[in-house]
């Protein structure tokens, strides 16, 4: 097994971390303190390819590969966890779809936009009362008497990129009868006509990223728009999913890396009883045991990332990488807070936002539990 | 078109810094990073680039390692890099290194319509003296402390620079420009120029590529043909703590002249 960078990712990463100390760090706080989406780091990201960063050039990509983009949101998530899941919900969630599943014609219609970023995307999967569920989807899309157009009822909840994006992947169910083998996949434009975004969602943590509704209210969609085949929707979403999960892994992982380095930084600044912090043996202790677990959580999501980019099976890789980012990035972050003390606690420090950022990643794209579930199915646990 | 820009690999000073035993740097310890002010050349001439549609060439003197930054450059949206690079140009001083950087930029072939462009100077050496001196040694005329570059047709309006004012410049190409910060910011590599660079033309002049120009001689280039000799070189001792006083009354005053008078200044 290689565990070295290529030169290109090597020097990749040094691009990345120039960007994020200089154009992300300094927003952190505010984007966090107003609820502030950061359009104009978005506007900055996509004109550096960082919005399209694996896919062809012939589509408007950067031609890089899938562990160069984990690197991207790693890197990002280190110093801001929203300006990272802003480009994982992106990338992951709705460029890669319509790449993977689209035809020729909505590759080149919509990818080019995207990938530049000159349109940001999203993905609709998630309805009020279909979270784990997603089987239990509710929202119809029913093809109209001429046979042009679908129209599509319902709604989608917890919609990240959603007040911001043009461009929606999104899924209905197109026949109830069959179930998950039901529902259908659609590119969503925002100006299709019964379109339209509900409420934003006041949240604990990434607090910059845009969450809200989608209602769909007789929205009509041309049937061109249909994303795969007819009824083959929930298989798109969960391979969907599983790219998904190495992004949110990637922040995680920034996420638990990004406060482990403040951590060391701020205990050799801090002096109690006459000595600094990093003196103690339990602060030594404590660093060594949190660095340890963001190292393991790069290893599981780089291997991960290679897998897809080599076009090996990845579903259990991208599983187990978010599982343990998540939850190390969890219990890393909390545990930096506590070697802050009282500090940590205020927002005069910026690791009580990496805390709260954090607590999200064991949830979305499917909550630490649902991992668990796919990596038992995958060892062939009944 | 062309825009030739002359870069450095130069030791990050924000790090730590190592002497070697006879003065010089010590520069395999030390981390290094591409010059400052020659990123904002690079920057200038990618700008030109974007205006004129000027092919852009990085020019490199150095060991074999200053790939690394040559490819960088690259991957911000330079189109092919030379790395000018032999044991016979090692120990060069700034008259040696424009010598030789002449001959590289002459190598490549300076026409009517071409710009040499340099950083105004490297933050190890801080001589500000090759740029002008490639500029003398090509017979180019030279704008130095370039704060404003704008071009139309052949003919360049430049406001230069000074401690205590600018002037502006209007100078015919070809010519020199050495370039300050104050002209642009430097852009970031992109994510394509990264996957790309290493795909781009990429050449190393070594002695034998230069030797027949006249500027390449060995009473001329390298340690023999440099006629600067380092005598001595330190770390200045760190000053101590500074102390501050406030207030402009008379007790303030008194015990400012008190700590004055104590160290013998007044």
């Amino acid at each position: 097994m290689d565990f070295h960078l290529t030169r290109e990712q090597e020097m990749v990463r040094k691009m990345y971390r120039e960007f994020a100390e200089t154009e992300v760090k300094p927003l952190a706080e505010e984007l966090d303190e107003e609820e502030r989406f950061p359009m104009e780091t978005v506007e900055k990201m996509g004109k550096l390819g960082m919005m399209g960063i694996y896919f062809p050039k012939q589509y408007g990509g950067a031609g890089g590969d899938v562990l160069s983009y984990a690197m991207c949101v790693e890197e990002l998530a280190k110093v801001c966890g929203t300006t990272a899941v802003i480009v994982s919900a992106h990338t992951s969630l709705c460029c890669a779809p319509i790449f993977e599943h689209g035809t020729e014609e909505q590759k080149m219609k919509y990818l080019p936009d995207l990938l530049s970023g000159k349109k940001i995307g999203a993905f609709g999967l998630t309805e009020p009362n279909a979270g784990t569920d997603a089987s239990g989807q509710q929202t119809t899309a029913v093809l109209d008497e001429a046979g042009e157009n679908y129209i599509l009822n319902g709604s989608k909840c917890f919609i990240t990129n959603g007040t911001v994006a043009d461009t929606f992947v999104v899924f209905a169910m197109t026949d109830k009868k069959l179930g998950n083998h039901g529902i259908s996949a659609f590119i969503v434009e925002k100006s299709f006509p019964g379109f339209s975004v509900g409420k934003h969602e006041k949240k604990m943590g990434i607090r910059g990223s845009s969450t809200c509704d989608l209602i769909f209210e007789d929205c009509v969609v041309p049937k061109e728009n249909l994303l795969g085949k007819l009824n083959g929707g929930f298989k798109i979403a969960m391979m969907t999913l599983d790219g998904g999960r190495i992004g949110i892994a990637a922040q995680a992982l920034g996420l638990g890396e990004g406060a482990v380095s403040e951590a060391i930084k701020y205990t050799q600044e801090r002096v109690q009883f006459k000595k600094r912090l990093s003196q103690f043996q339990n602060t030594q202790f404590q660093l060594a045991d949190m660095h340890t677990r963001m190292q393991a959580a790069q290893y599981l999501v780089y291997a991960a990332a290679m897998k897809k980019q080599n076009h090996e099976p990845y579903s259990m890789d991208a599983a187990m990488a978010k599982l343990f980012a998540a939850e190390a990035a969890s219990d890393v972050t909390r545990r930096a807070v506590q070697l802050f003390g009282g500090y940590g606690y205020t927002r005069e420090y910026p690791v009580e936002r990496m805390m709260r950022d954090a607590k999200i990643t064991e949830i979305y794209e499917g909550t630490s539990e649902v991992q668990r579930m796919v990596i038992s199915s995958h060892l062939g646990v009944k | 078109m062309k825009i030739i820009v002359c870069v450095k690999q130069v030791p990050d000073t924000s790090g730590k810094v190592a002497v070697n035993p006879d003065g010089t740097l010590n520069r395999a310890s030390m981390a290094t990073i591409t010059n400052p002010d020659d990123l904002n050349a690079v920057e200038a001439a990618l700008a030109l680039k974007e205006q004129t549609g000027a092919e852009v060439i990085v020019v490199s003197m150095g060991p074999p390692p200053a790939e690394g930054m040559l490819r960088e450059i690259m991957a911000r949206g330079v189109d092919r890099a030379v790395l000018v690079s032999a044991r016979e140009f090692g120990g060069s001083d700034t008259y040696a290194t424009s010598q030789i950087l002449a001959a590289a930029i002459n190598k490549i072939g300076i026409e009517d319509d071409d710009i040499v462009m340099c950083g105004r100077q490297a933050i190890d050496g801080d001589t500000a003296q090759v740029g002008p001196q490639i500029a003398e040694k090509l017979g180019l005329p030279q704008v130095s402390y370039a704060a404003d570059i704008k071009k139309e047709g052949d003919t360049l309006t430049i406001k230069r620079m000074l401690e205590d004012g600018y002037m502006t410049i209007k100078v015919k190409t070809p010519c020199l420009i050495t370039c300050i910060k104050e002209l642009n910011a430097p852009r970031y590599m992109s994510v394509d120029g990264v996957f790309e660079c290493y795909a781009k033309p990429y050449e190393i002049f070594d002695y034998n590529t230069l030797k027949d120009d006249p500027l390449v001689d060995p009473t001329t280039i390298g340690l023999k043909g440099s006629p600067t000799n380092i005598f001595k070189s330190f770390t200045p001792p760190q000053k101590g703590v500074g102390m501050m006083l406030e207030g402009a009354d008379k007790a303030t005053c008194d015990k400012l002249a008190g700590i004055l008078a104590a160290k013998h200044m007044i």
